[in-house]
């Protein structure tokens, strides 16, 4: 007892708590100014699209007629735009994507090439959307005319393709192919990941019962590894819902609405680019508003699903 | 290197050949070498113990007898592993089907991420199709020899991954047996059980016995003395270079061993 | 010893065989398969890397970088983007300054001082969300913001919309670079009597740095080359940066605005030639 008074020894109040005090909710107070963010986002855009959304209501998807003088505004050609380059971009990009997942994480390829293949892949993903655009434009649409040429003559009489392509104006297919190139290092960049953290076990016990290399995969590591594939392809999808400039720069930029994926077309965010900086009337604005907001919600759900997706992964 | 025991002709199983036999190997992965000089039998309807101390390549050895050890790096083997008189690494051998006739089971049980039947199933349907009822019976049957059917016949169509870690350990072992290897080795399968699932890993192998040759590695003495037939001492030289020390019957190897290393591991001084 | 020679035959045979042919034309097939769509993959970068090297290289003076665009028509007069690449470093050098702190800050919470709460959960959920938002949403929300207010294209505006682009990417690639750091660092500071500030600040920060650096060049890697977000927030300009709430020039609009004039062209001799035709 008297040793310690002697000491002075004060353990109850440490140096600089009020200083830690303080810095905690600083922290606090910038982590919620960053979630305050997406809030203030649909604050904004919904506020701003209110008078769109009154005048048009949801028949505002289901109507084709986009008339700037007239103050007509519809946004089936966009959404139809932006729902067949996704798709296209997807049937395309996935397996090219899963295959370069496979052939970077497995075996094929001793390892001083697999690894440059993997970050030349995801070099891709650091190309701005601009320059890939610029490239769209001058070398991927004269190079995928003949192409689309070709699919009209064979395939022509399904509606479909049912549409004489506009030679080096590009159209949603062309829109479509330049999302699979940008979704792509995103799908398998994941991919790559999450066969690498399947355990190496798998595949032995496998292997040990007589499988080649290709029937582990198929029969054992893909089914493994398809939650987080999925969860990939979803952001992928988010990806490319969301894509604006090498899309706005291949797609032909046109508001008539055809089913055609060989004429030329627009996406929600393609339009966007094109008329915002235009727009003066309130109710341009608002129908612009309307879109984006639509777009924001949809590429939302595709994100939040895609979380999930990830996070029921990491429970198991 | 020492032999206790004459190899087939031994005092205590005369009859008995060898399912595999090992001349003279030397492993490497890469250029690393890991394993020198190993010479010994796999002896059939036997159960072959190999221990040793950790990192005396007791483990890559076994790898190599179905050679599973070549999935992950690049492998070179010298000398010969023979089983049933023909050379396993002979270029002429189909590494696939060499597999199906010599069945693993690894350290942690490894069961895929489907039904428990399914898993049992795998073997079978990867090298083909047979009729519903055929393959229901080979199910079964693969099942009931791993001891896991009365506990799971009710729930084939349950994930695997909902069994415990024994019984996950024992469907990998049924699901080795399903396309009746003709040989199972066994590379530490208790060393992430507890002791109850231990034991009855143990006694399986004990019924297995009769009908199959097994290698296992352990490094738990006292589960080699209890279900082996012959033991290999594993142990590595000055230049961490993994050999065989000694092989023989494992009555002589835990009783009358004849090195002085194999003597002072059994006895616990060491490892 | 008969039926033993006998059945090793039959056993050599059946080691020696080869897979059924299905097996191995799917063994073979899919490796080709696999490797040709890898090759496929590369074919773009390649192609993009290749055009701009080809028809960029032979353009490039310094007077490109020094000079304004010249105006269209005119022959012989110095041509470059020096006013682009002044507005670009402007607006991501002032969208640096305000996501960096915020987005460090944001990381340190969660990595550091959250504990796994629920709430630290959220911020996460919300951060990875708003790293999904598309950038050209991003940009309306700036236009609803800062245009819409002041009446006005600004390089405040694109500035604005830069920093909520990169604000995501430097919270998300801060926190792991943060959680890289071993606990026992941290706990071996906290038992030498460090406060929490001084913990983060002297030993997790410090070895985290790299990290954070890297996470920090990528943002502003993603914000240099951003299009979508400035178009109709900063605008175009033709001439040199003047202040932050005029419009201003930045390389990946220009680029943009030169292909859409191209593109314009294209559309009126299109139109021109069906006029012709039809008038035939």
């Amino acid at each position: 007892m008297s040793d310690s008074s002697e000491l002075k020894i004060d353990i109850t109040t440490p140096d600089g708590a009020e200083l830690d005090r303080g810095f905690t909710g600083l922290v606090k107070g910038f982590a919620l100014c960053t979630v305050f963010l997406l809030f203030w986002m649909t604050w904004v855009i919904l506020g701003a699209a209110i008078p769109a959304i009154q005048t048009f209501g949801l028949g505002f998807f289901l109507s084709q007629d986009w008339d700037v003088g007239a103050l007509i505004f519809g946004a089936l050609p966009y959404g139809y735009g932006t729902l067949m380059t996704s798709i296209i971009a997807l049937v395309i990009g996935v397996p090219i994507a899963i295959a370069v997942a496979l052939v970077t994480s497995e075996t094929f390829l001793p390892i001083w090439v697999r690894s440059p293949l993997a970050a030349l892949v995801e070099l891709i993903a650091a190309i701005p959307s601009v320059i890939i655009g610029l490239w769209g434009f001058f070398v991927l649409i004269p190079f995928i005319d003949p192409v689309q040429l070709w699919i009209f003559k064979v395939l022509g009489w399904i509606p479909l393709f049912g549409t004489e392509p506009t030679v080096g104006q590009g159209s949603i297919f062309v829109a479509g192919v330049i999302l699979a190139i940008m979704i792509l290092p995103t799908i398998a960049t994941i991919s790559r990941d999450v066969l690498i953290a399947i355990p190496t076990e798998l595949r032995s016990a496998s292997r040990a019962l007589g499988s080649t290399h290709w029937e582990t995969l198929f029969r054992v590591v893909l089914p493994t590894a398809a939650p987080g594939i999925l969860g990939a392809i979803t952001l992928g999808l988010g990806r490319a819902m969301g894509e604006t400039m090498a899309v706005t720069l291949v797609i032909g930029n046109s508001p008539q609405f055809t089913v055609s994926l060989l004429n030329l077309g627009a996406t929600i965010p393609s339009v966007l680019a094109n008329q915002f900086a235009e727009a003066l009337d309130t109710l341009h604005i608002g129908a612009l508003m309307y879109l984006a907001l639509a777009l924001f919600g949809l590429t939302l759900l595709v994100n939040i699903a895609a979380v999930m997706i990830v996070k029921t992964l990491e429970q198991r | 290197m020492s032999y206790s025991a004459p190899n087939d002709s031994g005092s205590l199983y005369p009859d008995a050949p060898a399912a595999m036999r090992v001349t003279n190997l030397s492993f490497s992965y890469g250029t690393r070498l890991v394993l020198e000089g190993v010479t010994m039998p796999i002896t059939q309807k036997h159960v072959t113990a190999i221990i040793g101390p950790s990192g005396c390549g007791k483990s890559t050895f076994i790898k190599s007898l179905n050679r599973i050890g070549e999935l992950e790096t690049q492998v070179q083997v010298k000398g010969k592993v023979e089983f049933f008189g023909q050379d396993i690494y002979s270029p002429k051998v189909n590494i696939n089907r060499l597999r199906r006739q010599i069945g693993m089971v690894f350290q942690k049980p490894n069961p895929f991420t489907m039904s428990i039947y399914d898993n049992v199933a795998y073997g079978v349907r990867v090298s083909g199709s047979l009729p519903k009822r055929a393959l229901d019976e080979v199910v079964e049957s693969a099942l009931v020899g791993a001891a896991l059917w009365d506990e799971v016949k009710d729930y084939l169509s349950k994930s695997a991954l909902g069994l415990s870690g024994g019984q996950q350990q024992r469907l990998c072992i049924a699901r080795a047996l399903a396309i009746k290897p003709k040989v199972l080795l066994m590379d530490e399968p208790c060393s992430a059980l507890d002791p109850i699932a231990t034991r009855k890993i143990e006694e399986l192998i004990h019924s297995l016995r009769s009908e199959l040759t097994i290698a296992i590695v352990t490094h738990n003495m006292q589960q080699a003395a209890r279900i082996s037939d012959y033991t290999a001492f594993f142990s590595t030289d000055e230049s961490q270079i993994g050999q065989m020390v000694e092989f023989g019957t494992t009555t002589q190897i835990f009783k009358e061993a004849i090195d002085t290393r194999t003597q002072d591991y059994v006895e616990g001084r060491f490892g | 010893m008969q039926t033993t020679s006998e059945t090793n035959l039959s056993l050599a045979e059946d080691l020696q065989a080869d897979l059924p042919i299905k097996r191995q034309l799917f063994s073979y097939g899919m490796t080709a398969i696999a490797l040709l769509l890898t090759a496929l993959a590369l074919l773009p970068l390649f192609s993009i890397l290749f055009s701009i090297v080809q028809q960029g290289l032979p353009q490039l003076s310094w007077q490109t970088f020094t000079t304004l665009p010249s105006p269209t028509g005119s022959v012989g007069e110095p041509d470059g983007f020096g006013n682009a690449i002044i507005g670009t470093a402007v607006m991501v050098g002032m969208a640096s300054l305000i996501s960096i702190p915020v987005g460090i800050m944001t990381a340190i919470f969660l990595a550091e001082f959250s504990q796994g709460s629920a709430i630290a959960g959220f911020v996460r959920f919300v951060v990875t969300i708003l790293s999904g938002v598309p950038s050209i949403v991003v940009g309306v929300f700036a236009y609803g913001v800062i245009v819409l207010a002041t009446k006005e294209f600004s390089a405040l505006a694109g500035s604005f919309a830069l920093a909520v682009v990169m604000l995501p990417i430097v919270v998300l690639s801060t926190e792991s670079a943060l959680l890289l750091v071993p606990t026992a660092q941290k706990l071996a500071s906290a038992g030498l009597g460090a406060s929490r500030f001084q913990t983060t600040f002297r030993v997790v920060l410090a070895s985290a740095l790299p990290g954070i650096m890297t996470g920090i060049l990528l943002a502003i890697a993603r914000a240099a080359g951003e299009t979508a977000p400035l178009i109709f927030t900063a605008l175009f300009s033709t001439s040199w940066f003047d202040n932050l709430l005029s419009p201003t020039s930045s390389l990946s609009v220009l680029i943009y605005n030169y292909i859409s004039l191209k593109v314009l062209l294209k559309n009126i001799i299109w139109l021109g030639q069906r006029l012709w035709c039809c008038s035939v």
